[in-house]
């Protein structure tokens, strides 16, 4: 039965911090395949286009017929444990320092037997399991074995706590509170447990509807943070840097120009220094205390979340700038995740299709409502994925993108100008 | 030097009978920044970035790169910031005769009725009861509002904004076409952050300080600060904008210097008989 | 329908050599590798240019494989093999270079394997022993063999009963024998008590169940028997041996190893039964393999291991001598001479000069070889019958 998290103690201020190690991050191309599909919430293996035989490990050609035509394909997990162990002894230290750790051997319904990280509640062999492909903290795919029913605070469970990202009893940066995601955001973070949410504010004199009564929650503390000014950013990593254990950068300066539609680069370069040197100036100062701080305890510093958008996978020529800022951020955010890497702290990804706020009016829907934004942030971190691309728009955007990205290129720029 | 005003200038400056009065806010990213609605082109905030500090980046020195809109802190309007003024010959930062800048100010006292209202205008009305105390202002003079507007040191309430926009002081219409054509000053300067009240959208026109200031070529001074320290008349101002080629403005360095009533070092004030004299003096005052 | 395989005839095995172990070394496997070839040319009286065939094995050789030994050592060769199969090399080794004296392509053939072992080279072969291990094992927990290990005895308990003391009793077993094996490394005596109350490694594993990895080399030559007599050599002929690569590929977990699949073609080619055999040199990394290969090489039916273990002894004067020289789980394993360690004692039994203690008339020896676990099972076996010479 796992034991529901409870909330830590205060930390021994004078004590070493425990520095970060990781578990076995070498794997080979084809294998990171699974990696992947892991990054998106999902678990799929090879499946062999000839013959339908589901492989694992992953590999190069199919075990039965060798066929090379091996295509990833969603799978559900179902099996039977036929034996587990507990190791009381690891080769690695990220293991030694979190023994004992229980593993099983997985026969699954479709075929593959896989070695995985075992959940407390699965019942001894022989048993019925449900088998997830989650990111361990080496940013590799690792599988786990789930009992085959949910069971009571089953999210609360040591090994899969290494999987993921929970806000539970954890301190939350969110960068700019006063937007409708933002707020959303501190609401969401608030209920899922968060301990104490950072609500950043860029414009002291903006008042937004409701936002009196998310500043008044004991859980949230209002700082001033403008994502443009070097010095402020320095000055609030210098005050609350080192306690801070989740970002989530929620700063976004949207406009809807191409480059013919606006004279100068005044907006541009507006949103190139919110959204892209925002990012870099954050990641700059609130980085470093993260990085060393990724294996502190059961609140430990644990994930970096930026809410970038589908149209940096794709430029959207109506908010032409836009797009190019959001990918410019991409790209950064890419940069900002090797280096976060080695401290085991995860870079998530947000790419939402246009939000329902005032720069998205003239969009026709389907458009995602902040508060639903909000709970697939929320459920990313907790799932641990890294890419989340949450809502129809999104989800439909990606599979264009990943189909056929000049096809998209082409499909955005024949849309009318909205 | 031989005995010049100029030399007895320096001699009462050194002797504090003459004291430079520093009118200028501090440049840094925390000083409110003029907003517009979001769909209009924004005047950029004051940022700072630090280029090197005694570190690998520039081991032996410590330098830092700037940017910020011409209106963004102190500043300067040059007459071609307005439509009204854009054909104007002489009217950008660079080719604004260089005597424009140095010139006599009024300081017009209306701290009471700010602190009151936020939306206070200055009338016609007050001009002249002013006047009557003080004397007409002078051509080619700076009219300065003091409002205290510059003891609000939290940006929020500097700024004063709520559903309806912002609210700071500022003149009306006709005040502005009286200084403008029946006086014939330099221009106009504020301690908020704009020579037109936070409201001038909705006067007739809209902006008229900068519309009838620009456009008969005169200036504007905003985000000033330490105007309760000048007498309303007899301070002389230096106002210098950056020399941008086209500029529009720029933040600026705005001194005063000002004549001292006693001499600056710290010798007792002797109480003496009021005489005539003096009591006009103080009433002056 | 399998053609009938060619008969060893006049093939022999000779000059059986180990390099003493040690649990660290600063040397590398080259030194190892050289000091079995030094000793097995001195044992067998033999200049070292008369050498026409070398079979290497080694986890620790590279950036080498045999050919950089060839020069390394200064070997002019016409007949080279590497043997990658961990467990299963010594058998195996000994397949290739008895085909390559049968046929004429090689005279002479210097079977050796050797590892060295740094502190920490263990866990750095570990992290890259497969791409399937690298990809699929190592990140769960990266508990090596031992975890493998424990998934297959946990299966085997459950589904055939087989309790911690069955296991206990061969530790316990090849302990003693080890007392008079001078290689062994682990020298105190085993008792029982002492086995379930070690520590747990990982469950149900625990200390005495798991191998140590050390240094060291074994070695021994493959040539013809007349070659054998002319040298004076004492030597054991080759009856019978089997090689499987990845057998039985569904079961869900190897509760058997591809012995089962081989062991009648072995007993058929070596003309004897599994009651013929005096001693049983099983590879013994983990208790739980012991069993199996009793099962598979036909000692018992399959699911019958505890029950055997209950019934027999193990120790060289018992029911059952089984790995006479304390096997790897008392004397240690070093790395692939692991493959050979067996093998190389059955050559000693056989030719009159155990280094363990002697089976009484010991004239059948089987040598089993299991090795590479590539993902979650052991890929390679082999087996061979030997004969004791003259």
């Amino acid at each position: 039965m796992t034991r529901p998290l409870v909330r830590p103690p205060r930390k021994n201020p004078i004590l070493r911090t425990r520095l970060p190690t990781l578990p076995p991050g070498a794997r080979s191309r084809v294998a990171l395949g699974l990696t992947a599909a892991a990054a998106r919430g999902r678990f799929e293996l090879q499946v062999c286009r000839d013959c339908g035989t589901v492989q694992y490990p992953p590999r190069e050609a199919c075990r039965a017929c060798l066929s090379p035509r091996l295509d990833w394909r969603a799978q559900d997990g179902t099996g039977e444990l036929v034996s587990e162990t507990t190791l009381r002894h690891s080769h690695e230290l990220f293991f030694r320092e979190r023994m004992p750790w229980r593993l099983g051997l997985v026969k699954l319904d479709n075929g593959p037997i896989v070695v995985a990280h075992l959940h407390g509640d699965c019942a001894a062999p022989p048993s019925r399991v449900r088998v997830r492909a989650h990111l361990d903290r080496a940013g590799q795919a690792a599988l786990l074995a789930l009992p085959d029913k949910d069971t009571p605070h089953m999210a609360d469970d040591r090994e899969l706590r290494e999987l993921t990202c929970d806000p539970k009893f954890r301190k939350v940066l969110v960068t700019d509170a006063k937007t409708p995601l933002g707020q959303a955001l501190v609401e969401a973070l608030v209920t899922a447990g968060t301990d104490l949410v950072w609500a950043g504010e860029a414009e002291p004199w903006k008042k937004p509807p409701g936002y009196d009564r998310l500043k008044a929650l004991p859980q949230v503390a209002t700082v001033p943070l403008d994502v443009t000014n070097s010095r402020a950013v320095k000055e609030l990593a210098g005050e609350i840097g080192g306690r801070v254990d989740i970002v989530i950068n929620t700063a976004d300066h949207h406009r809807n120009f191409g480059i013919a539609a606006r004279d100068g680069v005044e907006t541009a370069r507006a949103e190139m220094d919110v959204n892209y040197f925002g990012l870099l100036r954050l990641a700059q100062e609130f980085a470093p205390a993260m990085r060393a701080r990724g294996a502190d305890g059961q609140s430990s510093a644990v994930a970096w979340v930026n809410v970038l958008s589908v149209f940096a996978l794709s430029n959207f020529p109506p908010h032409g700038t836009y797009s190019a800022s959001q990918a410019a951020a991409l790209s950064l955010a890419q940069c900002l995740r090797a280096e976060l890497a080695p401290a085991g702290v995860r870079v998530v990804n947000v790419f939402p299709g246009p939000i329902d706020d005032e720069w998205n009016q003239t969009l026709p829907p389907p458009k995602i409502a902040p508060a639903r934004l909000a709970a697939d942030i929320v459920a990313a971190l907790r799932g641990g994925a890294e890419d989340v691309y949450p809502g129809d728009v999104a989800q439909d955007w990606l599979e264009r993108w990943r189909d056929n990205p000049k096809a998209l290129e082409r499909e955005l720029a024949a849309m009318p100008q909205p | 030097m031989s005995d010049t005003v100029l030399s007895r200038l320096l001699a009462e400056l050194a002797g504090g009978r003459i004291r430079i009065v520093d009118l200028t806010q501090t440049l840094s990213p925390d000083f409110p920044q003029i907003v517009l609605p979001p769909e209009m082109g924004q005047a950029w905030p004051f940022r700072i970035e630090e280029a090197s500090r005694y570190d690998a980046r520039g081991p032996g020195w410590y330098w830092n790169n700037f940017s910020c809109s011409e209106h963004t802190g102190t500043h300067f309007d040059a007459p071609i910031h307005w439509i009204s003024g854009r054909h104007l010959p002489d009217n950008a930062t660079d080719t604004i005769a260089a005597d424009k800048f140095v010139a006599p100010a009024c300081v017009l006292d209306c701290s009471r009725q700010a602190a009151a209202d936020a939306d206070f205008l200055l009338t016609v009305g007050f001009l002249r009861q002013w006047e009557r105390r003080h004397g007409h202002i002078a051509s080619g003079s700076w009219v300065l509002m003091r409002t205290d507007w510059s003891k609000r040191s939290d940006p929020v309430a500097y700024q004063n904004i709520d559903e309806t926009g912002q609210h700071t002081p500022g003149p009306d219409t006709d005040a502005v076409r009286f200084l403008v054509e029946e006086r014939g000053v330099l221009g106009f300067g504020s301690e908020a952050i704009g020579t037109d009240a936070g409201q001038a959208f909705h006067l007739k026109p809209p902006y008229p300080c900068h519309y009838y200031m620009h456009g008969s070529g005169r200036f504007g001074l905003q985000c000033l600060t330490n105007l309760d320290l000048l007498p309303p008349t007899g301070s002389l101002i230096i106002a210098a904008p950056l020399k941008i080629k086209e500029g529009s403005g720029s933040p600026l360095r705005v001194l005063a210097l000002v004549p001292q009533a006693a001499p600056a070092t710290a010798a007792p004030r002797v109480a003496h008989k009021a005489t005539k004299k003096s009591r006009a003096r103080k009433r002056r005052k | 329908m399998m053609r009938a395989r060619t008969a060893y005839d006049d093939i022999v095995v000779a000059a059986p050599v180990t390099v003493p172990y040690v649990r660290y070394s600063i040397r590398g496997a080259h030194w190892f590798l050289a000091a079995a070839l030094a000793a097995l040319i001195k044992r067998a009286g033999l200049a070292k240019d008369k050498l026409d065939g070398l079979c290497v094995s080694s986890f620790t050789l590279a950036p080498d494989s045999a050919v950089g030994l060839t020069q390394h050592l200064g070997l002019t060769l016409r007949w080279l093999d590497h043997i990658p199969m961990g467990g299963a090399c010594g058998v195996v080794a000994l397949r290739r270079a008895a085909r390559a004296v049968q046929s004429g392509d090689a005279d002479v053939v210097a079977c050796i394997a050797g590892d060295t072992n740094h502190t920490d080279s263990f866990r750095l072969n570990l992290a890259t022993f497969s791409q399937f291990a690298r990809d699929a094992v190592y990140p769960y927990g990266s508990g090596g063999a031992n975890a493998s290990f424990a998934f297959l005895t946990a299966y085997y308990m459950r589904t055939y009963g087989a309790r911690p003391e069955d296991f206990g009793k061969i530790c316990v077993a090849q302990r003693a024998n080890a007392l008079q094996f001078p290689h062994a490394l682990l020298k105190k005596p085993l008792t029982l008590d002492e086995y379930r109350n070690a520590r747990l490694i990982a469950d149900p594993l625990r200390l005495y169940d798991c191998v140590m990895p050390c240094a060291g080399a074994d070695a021994f030559l493959v040539l013809h028997r007349a070659a054998a007599e002319q040298l004076g050599l004492p030597y054991a002929r080759v009856l019978g041996t089997i090689e499987r690569h990845n057998a039985f590929p569904d079961d869900p977990v190897q509760y058997r190893g591809g012995w089962a699949l081989d062991r009648d073609e072995l007993y058929s080619q070596a003309g004897v039964e599994p009651k013929d055999i005096d001693v049983l040199a099983a590879y013994d990394d983990y208790p739980v393999i012991t069993l199996m290969q009793i099962e598979d090489l036909g000692f018992c039916r399959k699911g019958e291991g505890p029950d055997f273990v209950r019934r027999e002894s193990f120790t060289a004067d018992g029911s059952f001598p089984l790995n006479t020289s304390g096997g790897q789980l008392s004397v240690g394993q070093a790395g692939a001479a692991g493959g050979f360690l067996g093998l190389v004692e059955i050559i000693r039994q056989l030719t009159g000069k155990p280094l363990g203690a002697a089976i009484d008339d010991a004239r059948l020896g089987l040598a089993s070889g299991f090795g590479m676990i590539n993902y979650d099972r052991g890929l390679c076996s082999g087996a061979a019958i030997l004969a004791a010479g003259q």
